[in-house]
C-alpha cells in the first residue's frame, strides 16, 4: 500500500512550477474570475478589493471576506489564490482551511505583524511572498515561501518598481553565481539571507523556487517586458478590471506573456484595447503610501 | 531524435531537461510550423484549461493531431494528459480527442491534497517517485489501452500504442527512467516510420 505525503516542498514548489509562462489575475467576483479564466488566465486572486480601490479607499485592508473567496472558488476550475496580511497566521489557516490553492502573504494589505511573517514551513498550502531583492526572497523562502513575486508597486499601473526589482535580484544572482565559495557567507551577512539558500543559488544560479512578476503591470507590453527581464510568469492586480475593455485586455495580456519575444505579435494584440488603467507617478506617493516599504 | 515540448504553458524547462538526459534532443515548440520536423511530443503539466484554449487560440490543434495520425508518440503529464483524452469530465468537447480514457479533472481534490507517492510504474520502474499536483486521474480505459499504473484503485499512468501518460509529473523528479521509456517509444516508431 503506498502512502500518501501531502504539504512536502515538492508538492508545494511544484505548484507554482505548474504556473510558469501564465498569467495570474486579481478577481473581485464570480463574473471576473470567469472571465479571467475565458481569457486564459492560469490562476485568480480572489480579492475583496484590487489593490488601486484599496488605495483609494484607505484605512486597514484585511484577507477578504470569505463569501467572495467561496464564490470564486466555486465559479472556476484553475487555481484559486487569496492574500493574507503580512504576519496574519490566523487569517492564513482560515484560507487553508477553506481550501484555497494558494496564500500570498501580501504587502497589498495593511500588515498584522511589524516585526514576523508568517512560518510557511508549517502549512499544507503553499505561500508566494513579495520581494524587492534577492536578500528578501531568500528570507521568505527560509520562512517555508514556495513561490517568489517581485513587490513592484501595486495598484499604481506604473511598472517601474517592478522593473526595479526584478532587475536587482537577477544581478544579484549572478552575481552570487561568480563568487568564489569563501565569499558567500560576508555576502549572506550582506543580504541578510539564509547561508544555505545562497549557496545553492551559487551552485544553482537560479532561485530554487519560481519568480513571477508583479505590482504595476498594465500592458500587454509591460508583461512582456517582465518576462524578458526573467520572470517566469506575470500576476496582473488592478491592470485588468480598471482598464476600459477588460476581456481584451486580459486575452491580449495572455498572450504577450506566452509569446514575450513575439514582437510583430505582441503588436498585432495590443491594437484598439482601449484606455489602461489609470497610472500613479512613483514619486507622488508618500513613503506611508508605499506599499513595497511593508515586511522586510 | 527530436522530441518537442509543447511550450505554452507551464513546466517546460523540466521536461527538456529529462528528456536531454534521456539521451534526445528536446525543443520548446509554441508554433504550428515547429512541429513539422519533430519525431514526438510531450505536452507538459501546466493548467489545462489554459493550455487548451491556446492550443485551439493558435491553431495546434489539428497539427498536433497530424502528428499523431503520422505515427508520432505523444506523452502527456497533467495537464497533457487531459489534452489527449477522449473524454474529460463537465468538458463538452475534448481537446486533442486521441486517447481512449476517460478523465476527472482535479480528482483527488485541491492543492491541499496534492501529494507524493511510490508508485509501480509497468515497464517503468517498480518504485518511482510520483508528485501529483491537483491531479487527474483515469475512470476508465478503453480496449487497446495498456493500464500502466495505479494508486488507491485510480489510474494514474496508461498506454494506447503510441500515447502514453501519466497523472503525475515525472520532470519535477530527477527520475530520467518514465522519460527514457517514451524516448525508447520514439526510436521504435522511427524505426517503423522508415519501414512504412
Amino acid at each position: 500500500m503506498t502512502t500518501r505525503q501531502t504539504g512536502t516542498d515538492r508538492v508545494k514548489r511544484g505548484m507554482a512550477e505548474m504556473q510558469k509562462g501564465g498569467v495570474i489575475m486579481d478577481v473581485v467576483n464570480a463574473e471576473q474570475a470567469k472571465i479571467a479564466e475565458q481569457a486564459g488566465a492560469v490562476a485568480v486572486m480572489a480579492l475583496e478589493r484590487v489593490p488601486s480601490d484599496i488605495r483609494a479607499a484607505g484605512g486597514v485592508a484585511r484577507m477578504a471576506d470569505p463569501t467572495i473567496i467561496e464564490e470564486v472558488m466555486n465559479a472556476v476550475t484553475i487555481p484559486v489564490m487569496a492574500k493574507a496580511r503580512i504576519g496574519h497566521f490566523v487569517e492564513a489557516r482560515l484560507l487553508e482551511a477553506m481550501g484555497v490553492d494558494y496564500i500570498d502573504e501580501s504587502e497589498v494589505l495593511t500588515p498584522a505583524d511589524d516585526l514576523y511573517h508568517i512560518d510557511k514551513s508549517q502549512f499544507t498550502v503553499p505561500f508566494v511572498c513579495g520581494a524587492r531583492d534577492l536578500g528578501e526572497a531568500l528570507r521568505r523562502i527560509g520562512e517555508g515561501a514556495s513561490m517568489i513575486r517581485t513587490k513592484g508597486e501595486p495598484g499604481t499601473g506604473n511598472i517601474v518598481e517592478a522593473v526595479r526589482h526584478m532587475r536587482m535580484m537577477q544581478s544579484q544572482i549572478r552575481k552570487v553565481k561568480s563568487m568564489s565559495r569563501d565569499e558567500l557567507m560576508a555576502e549572506a551577512k550582506q543580504l541578510g539571507a539564509p547561508f544555505e539558500l545562497l549557496l545553492q543559488i551559487h551552485e544553482t544560479g537560479r532561485l530554487p523556487v519560481v519568480n513571477f512578476a508583479a505590482g504595476g503591470v498594465a500592458t500587454p507590453a509591460d508583461a512582456a517586458l517582465m518576462m524578458q527581464l526573467g520572470a517566469d510568469g506575470v500576476f496582473v492586480g488592478s491592470g485588468i478590471f480598471k482598464s476600459e475593455n477588460p476581456e481584451k485586455y486580459a486575452k491580449a495580456i495572455v498572450q504577450a506573456t506566452t509569446h514575450y519575444e513575439d514582437f510583430e505579435l505582441i503588436a498585432e494584440v495590443s491594437k484598439g484595447l482601449g484606455e489602461p488603467m489609470t497610472g500613479l507617478e512613483i514619486s507622488k506617493l508618500s513613503a506611508a503610501e508605499r506599499m513595497q516599504e511593508r515586511g522586510w | 531524435m527530436k522530441i518537442g515540448v509543447l511550450a505554452l504553458q507551464g513546466a517546460v524547462r523540466e521536461h527538456i531537461r529529462l528528456l536531454e538526459m534521456a539521451g534526445a534532443e528536446a525543443v520548446a515548440v509554441k508554433r504550428a510550423d515547429e512541429l513539422a520536423d519533430l519525431d514526438g511530443l510531450v505536452i507538459p503539466g501546466g493548467e489545462s484549461t489554459t493550455i487548451g484554449k491556446l492550443m485551439r487560440q493558435y491553431g495546434l490543434r489539428e497539427p498536433i493531431m497530424r502528428l499523431h495520425e503520422q505515427g508520432k508518440p505523444i506523452f502527456g503529464t497533467c495537464a497533457g494528459l487531459i489534452m489527449i483524452a477522449k473524454r474529460v469530465e463537465n468538458l463538452d468537447e475534448p481537446h486533442l480527442d486521441l486517447m481512449d480514457i476517460d478523465v476527472k479533472r482535479n480528482a483527488f481534490g485541491r492543492q491541499r491534497e496534492s501529494f507524493e507517492a511510490d508508485l509501480a510504474i509497468q515497464g517503468v520502474a517498480d518504485v518511482f517517485p510520483a508528485v501529483f499536483i491537483r491531479a487527474p486521474y483515469i475512470e476508465k480505459v478503453g480496449e487497446g489501452v495498456e493500464v500502466l499504473s495505479v494508486i488507491e484503485d485510480k489510474i494514474v499512468a496508461a498506454r494506447q500504442d503510441r500515447l502514453l501518460c501519466a497523472a503525475f509529473h515525472p520532470e519535477l523528479t530527477d527520475d530520467v527512467r518514465f522519460h527514457a521509456y517514451f524516448v525508447e517509444m520514439v526510436r521504435e516508431s522511427m524505426v517503423t516510420n522508415v519501414a512504412k
